[in-house]
């Protein structure tokens, strides 16, 4: 027993730590407003006034992007108590995909010609509340209780999902598909502008409530019984958490489609530089790094590495990410952090 | 005074808590004990409203856990489980700040801060509470979540096994601080215990339970007695008396 | 009963095969005398190969998926959740780009070496988990198929071959005809000589200290298992594409009614195998009749759903 000779620290580090939280989310900040200068400066050639609208537009996208995930992300871990569980990994994403292609499927393309993306997109939203609440309680409330389990479950519908998707685009009619697969279905090199102002608004939503719930997550962070011990009503702030958890996944992949392994690297990240409990620290810094690396991923990518070794590796940010990912994920489930 | 009436769980088909009547006098320390699968552990987790029941009412202080609102039981009652595993990296000093949380939804008042110092010195971690709870043992750990309830500064205190996986030097220990926390702060604690002479030393009120249904309630010494004991775990214990407490032998 | 009606089914499944597609080929029209000699031709160029394919691919993939689950003493493993596939297909790419003038035989080797790589790795990778659960082997494995996938797509892009690449993902035997299936028998022999070794499979499944205590060489009895899944793997993924699943669904269902002894299993596991995939690419030539759906996207769903309701049974069952 190491108590008696442990040394008697002063228990007052509280005041450093708030101060370094703040050093931290400030450096993090200065690091994406350097990096999306760049981002809008380097390499550009010819007008002004169109290169800046361009990158404008893909800056911000990358922006909201790097946020969405990075909240949906940290939010969901808090909820299911465990750091290596993301929306992306449990399928949600192929779950809004298959809802797209459903919907195209069903209203066809003249239907679709006619309606607004803004107003699709609300609607998509709308059913994948619906189903993602489903889906959920199916696969927490059920008799599942390993954690290993939930994420073979997990994975498992999101290929699931995908073969779906893939049958039902196979079911459309060929020429009708090739004419709706450009036009609809977003990558990360096939941004969906439209969405900007509607996805802004809504994180903008979703931050006002996250910051009155901080606590809450706080609380919720140390699992369900201490948290029902200390008065929280449980329940009602897991489907609160959820909620906003679906609404971001449906944002993100309306803009980029499915990007699995994201949220996992960001959250994780963020656990290590920010080693706390705080939201109102770790949401943050979250939200910073996946701003940083796809912004920043995105400037390398573009420019270095293309000039470096000649290749052109714009399309590439999404395999790459899935490729370190996916490596990552191998390494936390040998190490036992998924026990 | 908490109150339970008629209180039945279900696995299936099968009752762990089967139709259960019984009322804890408040002050002191109640002992539930009993064999494995007894319902000790459910019938806990109903009284502080973590396990729903099929059947019954449980009332604390005439409040009915089921109807009233979940933090205003939780300035009442704590409860304290077996395994605690929390994923987010905390320090003693966090995790003891949570314990407040039902009166101060998150925003630490200075009196908050005077139960948190105070919860941290009754408990002697001051020395850790910089640290983060896997950095610890796991007797420190325990005491850390144990300082967390008694910093909710709840009437009704309710342990499910403390002892578990502690030394004996930790185990007594424990027993000493919630039988001090009983009589110095008069808080009502309610713990199961599987060494029944602990129960029989520490404990006011013994509750002992069997196959989901209370056989016995009592001061120990109307429960530490051999046929008493027979009855409740089918072993022949031997009792004596030594130093005026009733010491069960039973190897 | 099952036992009976299964080799039924399975023969009626073939028979269909052979008189399913756009042209006009039915049994009537030959009985005729087939004017014009059309239809014979067409049942011996397309359909007759398709369904044999279909029967060896089902064959040998749902008798690989076996010894894998026999070799990594768990039932969840099969090529697509153990990074084979996606290593074969990593190695096609490969050498698709170095020499893409290659004979498909120096093709499939390669298919072969890097699957029978990218499993070692996989096993490797097993070795070194700390807290091993049932669940966690095919976790590693589907995470490691997505980095082998992420590393062939990343070159897939580079060299503009993301063609091809979809199509050795997706399994499609509308493309087999006469001349360009035969490597399939490869895996015909392979298969039977799994059957020939099931014994020692069934033994090494029952794990290292006991293979040895039984006198043989547990090393050798891995390394036999290994090669011959590669090469099975390797074929079916240079002739039609990957076939998910498969594997892992067919062994399974065919256990709760025979039972894990290899010798006995074995010849109902590949018998199934052929008519699970003659089904589901009977059905894929007739849902979007008269476009075709590739069998791959037909496996995926059924197979993942397959493989869904498996895991949830355990976990009922496990609580």
């Amino acid at each position: 027993m190491a108590e008696t000779d442990a040394q008697p620290t002063i228990a007052t580090p509280r005041i450093g730590a708030i101060a370094r939280h703040w050093r931290l989310l400030a450096g993090l900040t200065l690091a994406v407003i350097i990096l999306s200068v760049l981002f809008m400066t380097v390499g550009a050639k010819g007008d002004w006034s169109f290169v800046l609208a361009y990158r404008g537009k893909k800056l911000a996208a990358l922006i909201l992007i790097g946020f969405a995930i990075a909240i949906s992300t940290v939010l969901f871990q808090t909820v299911t108590g465990n750091r290596i569980l993301t929306p992306a990994i449990m399928g949600f994403d192929r779950l809004y995909m298959l809802i797209q292609t459903l919907m195209v499927f069903f209203i066809g393309s003249t239907g679709l010609a006619a309606q607004s993306p803004q107003v699709m997109f609300l609607f998509e939203t709308a059913v994948m509340m619906l189903f993602g609440g489903l889906l959920f309680r199916f696969i927490f409330t059920g008799a599942v209780r390993s954690l290993h389990l939930v994420v073979l479950i997990g994975i498992v519908l999101g290929v699931f999902f995908q073969s779906l998707t893939n049958l039902m685009q196979r079911m459309i009619d060929p020429n009708e598909f090739a004419f709706l697969q450009d036009r609809y279905f977003a990558s990360f090199n096939t941004v969906e502008t439209d969405l900007l102002a509607i996805t802004a608004l809504i994180l903008i939503a979703v931050s006002a409530i996250a910051w009155r719930f901080l606590h809450v997550f706080d609380v919720l962070s140390l699992g369900r019984e201490a948290a029902l011990n200390l008065g929280l009503d449980h329940k009602r702030a897991v489907t609160l958490v959820l909620a906003l958890v679906t609404l971001l996944v449906s944002v993100s992949t309306a803009l980029v489609g499915p990007v699995t392994f994201f949220g996992l690297l960001v959250a994780n990240m963020a656990y290590l530089i920010a080693p706390t409990y705080r939201h109102a620290v770790i949401l943050p810094v979250a939200a910073l790094l996946a701003m940083i690396c796809l912004v920043g991923g995105q400037l390398l990518l573009d420019h270095v590495m293309s000039l470096m070794i000649g290749l052109d590796f714009g399309a590439n940010l999404a395999v790459i990410i899935e490729f370190i990912g996916g490596i990552v994920f191998i390494l936390m489930l040998v190490r036992g952090a998924a026990r | 005074m908490i109150v339970i009436n008629n209180v039945t769980k279900r696995y299936g088909d099968t009752p762990v808590v089967d139709n259960v009547s019984l009322a804890l006098p408040p002050r002191g320390v109640t002992a539930l004990i009993g064999p494995n699968g007894a319902g000790k552990s459910t019938l806990l987790s109903m009284i502080a409203r973590l396990l729903p029941m099929d059947h019954g009412q449980i009332t604390v202080d005439g409040m009915d856990v089921v109807e009233t609102a979940s933090d205003r039981l939780a300035r009442r009652l704590s409860i304290l489980r077996q395994d605690n595993h929390v994923t987010a990296r905390l320090t003693v000093r966090d995790l003891v700040s949570f314990g407040r949380y039902p009166y101060s939804k998150g925003r630490l008042t200075t009196k908050d801060n005077d139960h948190i110092e105070r919860a941290l010195a009754f408990l002697e971690l001051e020395p850790f509470a910089a640290r983060f709870l896997d950095e610890l043992s796991g007797g420190q750990r325990q005491r850390a979540f144990v300082a967390m309830v008694l910093c909710q500064d709840t009437d009704y205190v309710l342990l499910d096994e403390p002892l578990n996986n502690l030394d004996m030097k930790h185990s007594v220990g424990m027993m000493k601080l919630l039988r001090r926390t009983a009589d110095e702060w008069g808080k009502t604690i309610v713990l199961v215990l599987h060494d029944i002479n602990f129960a029989s030393c520490y404990a006011d009120n013994i509750v002992a339970m069997r196959d989901g249904a209370v056989l016995h309630q009592g001061s120990p010494r109307a429960i530490i007695r051999p046929e008493t004991l027979k009855d409740i775990y089918e072993v022949d214990v031997a009792v004596h008396d030594i130093e005026g407490r009733r010491i069960g032998v039973y190897f | 009963m099952i036992r009976a009606l299964a080799p039924i089914a399975v023969v009626l499944l073939a028979i269909t095969s052979l008189f399913v597609g756009i042209s006009d080929v039915s049994i009537a029209k030959l009985l005729a005398g087939d004017p014009g000699g059309r239809a014979t031709q067409i049942l011996l160029i397309s359909r007759i190969p398709r369904t044999l394919a279909l029967i060896l691919a089902g064959a040998a993939l749902a008798v690989a998926g076996t010894i894998m689950q026999m070799l990594a003493r768990n039932k969840f493993v099969e090529p697509s959740t153990a990074g084979t596939f996606e290593s074969a297909s990593l190695g096609l790419l490969l050498v698709t780009i170095v020499a893409p003038g290659a004979p498909v035989f120096v093709k499939m080797l390669s298919a072969a070496l890097f699957a029978l790589a990218g499993t070692t790795l996989f096993i490797t990778i097993l070795n070194r988990i700390q807290y091993r659960s049932v669940l966690i082997v095919p976790l590693v494995g589907l995470m490691l198929g997505g980095v082998f996938y992420a590393i062939t797509t990343f070159f897939a892009l580079r060299f503009e071959l993301l063609q091809s690449l979809s199509a050795w993902t997706t399994g499609d035997f509308s493309g087999v005809l006469q001349g360009r299936y035969e490597l399939l028998w490869i895996s015909a022999g392979l298969t039977a000589l799994a059957y020939l070794a099931a014994d020692r499979f069934t033994v090494a499944g029952l794990g290292e200290a006991l293979t040895t205590n039984l006198g043989l060489a547990y090393r050798r009895v891995m390394a036999l298992g290994l090669v011959i899944v590669s090469l099975v793997t390797a074929t079916v993924v240079v002739t039609v594409g990957m076939i998910p699943f498969l594997g892992l669904i067919v062994p399974n269902v065919v256990s709760l009614f025979i039972g894990d002894n290899m010798r006995r299993a074995l010849p109902w596991i590949a018998l199934t195998g052929s008519g699970f995939v003659l089904a589901c690419d009977i059905a894929g030539r007739l849902i979007r009749y008269p476009y075709e759906i590739p069998i791959g996207t037909v496996v995926g769903v059924v197979g993942s759903a397959l493989f869904l309701v498996l895991l949830i049974n355990r976990g009922r069952a496990h609580g």
